[in-house]
C-alpha cells in the first residue's frame, strides 16, 4: 500500500512541474518571496511613502513642495553643488583605477599584498577618512608643513573645509570600490585576445585601446554608475572636510535640513525624491551610452 | 615582414621555475615548408611556439631570420601570423573587422584593405557571415575566421596551435585538407602544433617529435613512421606493442614471456646482451600459421578489421589488428615480421 502510494506522488511530482513550466511557473521561484517582501517592505514602502509625503506639503497644492525647492535658488543649487562633487569624484575614481587595474591584472609576486593596501581604505569609512584628511592636510597638518618648510608656497594650501576636501575624501572611499570593480572586469577578459592583437601587428596603445577598452567599456559603465551613487549620497564627509553652508552644502544636506532643522517633512521628502531622480537620469544616460558598446562574451571563442 | 630562405632556432630554451618547458630547441625552417611539432600533452610545443612569435621570452638561446636576430623583436614586430586553439577571435568586432585588423594595424591604404579583407574571407568561404560577430558562428567557421586573419596579412611565417581541437571528426578532416590546401596555393612558411600523430603526418613536410622538451627526431612523415629514434617516439607513433627483452647474438632477440626466439630490425647502438625494446605496430602483427600460439582476449569491432588483445601461453600481452574476424577464446598463430619489429635500447 505505502509503495503504491509514493510511487503515485513521485509520478505526479514532475507532471505538476511539468505542466507548471509549460505555462512559465519555475515553482523554485517561490524561494524568492522573502527577498521580495524584505525588498517590498524595506524599500519600497518608504519610497511610496516618501512619494506621499512630499506630495502633501502643510501648505499649498500636492506639488508645493516641489516648487518650492526649485523656487529657491538656495535649494536648487544644491543639485548642481552635489553634481561637480559626485561627477568627478566618481569620474576619477573609475579612470584611475584602470590603468592600475590593467598593470595589475596578470599574476605577478606581491599581487595580494598590493590589492590589500590599495583596498584597506573601505574599511576606514566616511568618519575615519575625514579625521586623517583633517589631520594630515589641514593648515598645519604635515602636508602644508612640508611645503612651508621647502618654501614651495608662502601660505598653507587650504585643502579641507572645502570642495577639495570632500573630493578626496569621496576618492579615497570611493577609490577601492571602483578598482576592485574593473580589476574583476578585466580578469574576465581572455589574456589571448591582446596576444593574437600582438601577433597581427598591434602595438601596447593599439592592444588597449582596440581591444581591451572596448571589452572593458560596459563594465567602466556599471563601475561608474556604483560610484556616483556612493558619492552622489555624500553627507558626512561634506560636513566633516566639506564647507556645508557653502561649496558643499550638497542637497542631502538640503533634506537633513528641511527634516530636522525645519521639520518641514514634505520639503525633506520632496528634497529626498528630487536627489533619487537627479541619480536615476544620470544612470539611465550612462546605461543608454553603455549599450552602444559590444556587451557579450569577452572570451575570445570555443575553449 | 618579407619573405627568408630559413628561419632558424639555436638552442631555443624556455624555464618555468626552475623547469624546462623547452630544452634546446635546434630547427631550421625552409621557406615554404610546413612543419609538424608533435608530442604528447605537456611536452613544450606551445612553448616553442610562443617563443617563435615572441609571446614568451626566452631563457636561453636565439633565433635566427636569414641574417637577422629576431628573438629580441617584440611580437607585433616579427611579422608571423599566429592561430590559437581557442581562435582568440575579437567578440566585440565583426568577421570583416576581425580579418582586417592586422591590415589596419599596418596603416595600409582603404582600398588595399578592403580588397585584401574580400579576398581572404572568400577564400574561407565565409562571404554570407562577414558582418556577424564571432559568437554568432559555430566552431568551423570561427576557426575559418581566425585563419583568415592570421593569413590574409602575408605573413612570413604561420603559426597553428592546435586549430583543429576543438573541432568534431568530420570537420577536423575537412579542415585538415583546407589547412594544407590555403599552405600550397598561398605559398605561407607554416608551424603547426598538434598532439595528433595522424594530423601531423599527412599534413608535414616534415615532423619534430618533442618529449618532455626535448626534442627526439626531425624527419620526414615516412621516416618518422617507418623507423622512430627511439622507444618514445615509437610509443608515441602507434607502436602498442613495446616488448621487453634481450638482444642475443646474431641479431636474434629474445622477447619476454614469447615462448620463441625471433629477428628484429635494431635501431640505435645496442650491443649482444643488452636489454632491448622490441616495438611492432598492432597492424603489422601478422595472423599466420606457423608463428606463437596465443589466445584472443578482447576482440573490438573496427570496420573492416578487428582489433584484438591476444595472450601468449606465457602471459605475454599483444595487440593486434586483423581482417580475420577473431572472437574472445580463439587460439590463433601470430609471425611478427622482422623488418616491422624495431629493436631499441631498452
Ligand atoms: N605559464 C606557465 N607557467 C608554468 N609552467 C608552464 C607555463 N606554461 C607551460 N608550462 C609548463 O611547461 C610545460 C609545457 O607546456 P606546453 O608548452 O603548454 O605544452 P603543450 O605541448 O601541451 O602545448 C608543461 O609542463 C607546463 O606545465
Ligand atoms: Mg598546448
Amino acid at each position: 500500500m505505502s509503495g503504491l502510494a509514493s510511487e503515485s506522488v513521485s509520478a505526479s511530482t514532475p507532471a505538476v512541474r511539468h505542466r507548471l513550466a509549460e505555462r512559465g511557473i519555475d515553482p523554485q521561484l517561490f524561494l524568492l518571496v522573502p527577498a521580495t517582501v524584505f525588498v517590498v517592505a524595506l524599500f519600497i514602502y518608504p519610497f511610496c511613502y516618501g512619494i506621499a509625503v512630499s506630495l502633501q506639503p502643510a501648505q499649498g497644492g500636492a506639488l508645493a513642495a516641489y516648487r518650492a525647492f526649485f523656487t529657491d535658488a538656495y535649494q536648487r543649487d544644491t543639485i548642481t553643488t552635489t553634481l561637480a562633487i559626485a561627477l568627478p569624484a566618481a569620474l576619477f575614481n573609475v579612470f584611475a583605477a584602470v590603468p592600475i587595474a590593467y598593470r595589475m591584472r596578470g599574476r605577478f609576486r606581491g599581487k595580494r599584498l598590493l590589492t590589500t593596501v590599495l583596498v584597506v581604505p573601505i574599511t576606514l569609512g566616511t568618519v575615519l577618512t575625514a579625521e586623517g584628511l583633517l589631520n594630515f592636510l589641514g593648515p598645519t597638518g604635515w602636508f602644508n608643513r612640508i611645503l612651508l618648510s621647502t618654501h614651495l608656497v608662502d601660505q598653507p594650501v587650504t585643502l579641507t573645509h572645502n570642495y577639495w576636501g570632500v573630493c578626496l575624501s569621496l576618492v579615497i572611499t570611493g577609490f577601492p570600490f571602483a578598482f576592485l570593480l574593473v580589476l574583476s572586469y578585466l580578469s574576465g577578459i581572455d589574456p589571448t585576445l591582446e596576444r593574437a592583437a600582438a601577433t597581427l601587428g598591434a602595438g601596447w596603445a593599439q592592444r588597449f585601446f582596440r581591444i581591451t577598452l572596448p571589452l572593458l567599456a560596459p563594465g567602466l559603465a556599471t563601475t561608474f554608475c556604483l560610484t556616483f551613487v556612493l558619492a552622489f549620497s555624500v553627507f558626512p564627509s561634506a560636513i566633516l572636510v566639506g564647507d556645508p553652508t557653502g561649496g558643499t552644502r550638497v542637497i542631502s544636506i538640503a533634506a537633513y535640513e528641511a527634516a530636522y532643522v525645519r521639520y518641514d517633512y514634505a520639503a525633506a521628502s520632496a528634497t529626498a525624491i528630487v536627489m533619487g531622480a537627479v541619480e536615476l537620469v544620470v544612470i539611465s544616460i550612462v546605461l543608454g551610452l553603455r549599450s552602444l558598446f559590444y556587451t557579450g562574451s569577452t572570451a575570445g571563442g570555443k575553449g | 615582414m618579407t619573405g627568408f630562405e630559413t628561419l632558424r632556432l639555436d638552442g631555443v630554451t624556455r624555464r618555468f621555475g626552475g623547469a624546462d618547458a623547452l630544452a634546446g630547441l635546434d630547427l631550421e625552417i625552409r621557406r615554404g615548408e610546413f612543419i609538424a611539432l608533435l608530442g604528447p600533452s605537456g611536452c613544450g610545443k606551445s612553448t616553442a611556439l610562443n617563443c617563435l612569435a615572441g609571446l614568451l621570452p626566452l631563457s636561453g638561446g636565439s633565433i635566427w631570420r636569414d641574417g637577422t636576430r629576431l628573438d629580441t623583436l617584440p611580437p607585433e614586430r616579427r611579422g608571423f601570423g599566429m592561430v590559437f586553439q581557442n581562435y582568440a577571435l575579437f567578440p566585440h568586432m565583426s568577421v570583416r573587422k576581425n580579418v582586417s585588423f592586422g591590415l589596419r594595424m599596418r596603416g595600409l591604404p582603404r582600398a588595399e584593405i578592403r580588397r585584401r579583407t574580400d579576398d581572404a574571407i572568400r577564400l574561407v568561404h565565409l562571404e554570407e557571415h562577414a558582418g556577424k560577430l564571432p559568437g554568432q558562428l559555430s566552431g568551423g567557421q570561427q576557426q575559418r575566421v581566425a585563419i583568415a586573419r592570421a593569413v590574409v596579412v602575408e605573413p612570413s611565417l604561420v603559426l597553428m596551435d592546435e586549430p583543429l581541437s576543438n573541432l568534431d571528426a568530420k570537420l577536423r578532416l575537412e579542415m585538415r585538407t583546407e589547412i594544407r590546401r590555403l599552405h600550397q596555393n598561398l605559398g605561407l612558411t607554416t608551424v603547426y602544433v598538434t598532439h595528433d600523430q595522424e594530423e601531423a603526418l599527412s599534413m608535414a613536410d616534415r615532423l619534430v617529435v618533442l618529449r618532455a622538451g626535448r626534442v627526439q627526431q626531425i624527419g620526414s612523415p615516412e621516416e618518422v613512421h617507418t623507423r622512430p629514434a627511439n622507444r618514445h617516439v615509437a610509443d608515441f607513433l602507434g607502436f602498442r606493442n613495446l616488448l621487453p627483452g634481450a638482444l642475443l647474438a646474431d641479431g636474434e632477440i629474445n622477447i619476454n614471456d614469447l615462448g620463441v626466439r625471433t629477428k628484429g630490425t635494431p635501431v640505435g647502438p645496442i650491443s649482444d646482451g643488452d636489454a632491448i625494446v622490441a616495438a611492432i605496430r598492432p597492424e603489422d602483427v601478422l595472423v599466420r600459421s606457423g608463428g606463437v600460439e596465443v589466445t584472443v582476449e578482447v576482440a573490438a569491432y573496427h570496420g573492416r578489421e578487428i582489433a584484438a588483445e591476444a595472450r601468449t601461453a606465457d602471459g605475454l600481452h599483444l595487440h593486434l589488428r586483423t581482417s580475420q574476424r577473431l572472437a574472445p577464446g580463439d587460439k590463433v598463430s601470430v609471425v611478427l615480421p622482422p623488418d616491422r619489429l624495431l629493436v631499441f635500447p631498452a
